[in-house]
């Protein structure tokens, strides 16, 4: 399964949320498949991007937050995980793409690859609805399911270790940073 | 009492650099915060502080218990201690003190007011004086 399938089979659902993805490839590719203002793309700080959503979540909690995480960057910050199971907002859905390593630093092997389970350590810190996809249409199954059962849900799916030639695209990381936070300002 | 006050979300994590992510994602949100923590959880957090609020301009409060400074007897915070002060000027991070009760609403009033301002992160570091009442060593 390749990762750039799974963005592109959600990408129609993805309107309405709230986006925040880690650096590297996950926002090379979101990117590639069109930028819209409610993503934000945290270029750096691994581990952060999940913080940030639940961030989000318990602010707006009447909007949906996608978290697009990596198994590199929440290995970096699996405490997070304790937080987000303690608070368990309802309206975040926690992607991880699995690859097994950290691709955009050049392909190391992470602990996913020796087989640390993302999805039992999220099930364990407290995540009520957790699940591994391995295709696209159980990944899709599995987003739509969150999207509709209003409980954190944390979904890890297993995809090539597979990314884009480039990393940095034209959009200024401070241009996305307000477009995004202006995004917000205008729903209420 | 932050857990009392209806006005307030109290977020407890398990590490500290969490809280610049949850605090970015709040303030995205609209919602001010404050990250309050020990200088040790500072120094853990320093990643984060680097490239997400200062790299995105985030206005980061950071209420700082300031451990292992002059007047210290643990040995193990006094390392932590002489470094906070250091790391913070060389990080541009300005700085400012609580050790007055009394002035302690109107510093963090001040030092919001500049990190919203600025759109980047300010400090606060809780002294001795206002956090441990210790006779004199």
């Amino acid at each position: 399964m390749q990762r750039i399938d799974c963005l592109r089979a959600i990408y129609p659902r993805l309107d309405d949320s709230l986006v925040v993805t880690i650096m590297g490839a996950v926002a090379a590719e979101l990117q590639s498949l069109g930028h819209r203002p409610n993503f934000f793309y945290l270029q750096h700080a691994m581990g952060l991007a999940s913080s940030t959503g639940l961030g989000l979540a318990l602010c707006l909690p009447n909007r949906t937050v996608v978290v697009l995480d990596g198994d590199g960057s929440l290995l970096m910050n699996l405490g997070g995980l304790t937080t987000m199971g303690r608070y368990r907002p309802g309206n975040l859905v926690h992607v991880v793409f699995d690859n097994e390593s950290l691709l955009s630093v050049g392909g190391f092997p992470t602990a996913t690859a020796t087989g640390t389970d993302l999805e039992g350590v999220a099930r364990a810190a407290g995540s009520p609805r957790a699940s591994t996809v391995r295709t696209v249409a159980e990944f899709t199954a599995a987003f739509d399911g969150a999207l509709q059962a209003a409980e954190l849900t944390c979904i890890v799916a297993k995809v090539d270790a597979l990314g884009p030639q480039r990393y940095v695209t034209g959009l200024a990381l401070m241009e996305n940073r307000f477009q995004f936070q202006r995004y917000i300002e205008g729903l209420k | 009492m932050a857990e009392e006050d209806p006005a307030m979300i109290l977020v407890r994590l398990a590490k500290e650099e969490e809280g610049v992510g949850i605090s970015a994602g709040a303030y995205f949100a609209g919602v001010k915060s404050a990250m309050l923590m020990q200088n040790h959880g500072f120094l853990a957090s320093i990643n984060g502080i680097v490239s997400f609020a200062q790299l995105y301009r985030i206005p980061l409060l950071m209420l700082i218990s300031y451990r292992g400074h002059f007047g210290e007897r643990d040995p193990w915070q006094t390392q932590g201690g002489a470094a906070t002060e250091p790391i913070l000027r060389s990080l541009g991070i300005p700085y400012g003190f609580l050790d007055d009760p009394a002035k302690v609403e109107k510093r963090i009033a001040e030092a919001q007011c500049w990190a919203y301002a600025s759109l980047h992160p300010a400090a606060l570091l809780l002294t001795r004086e206002l956090m441990w009442e210790e006779p004199a060593p």
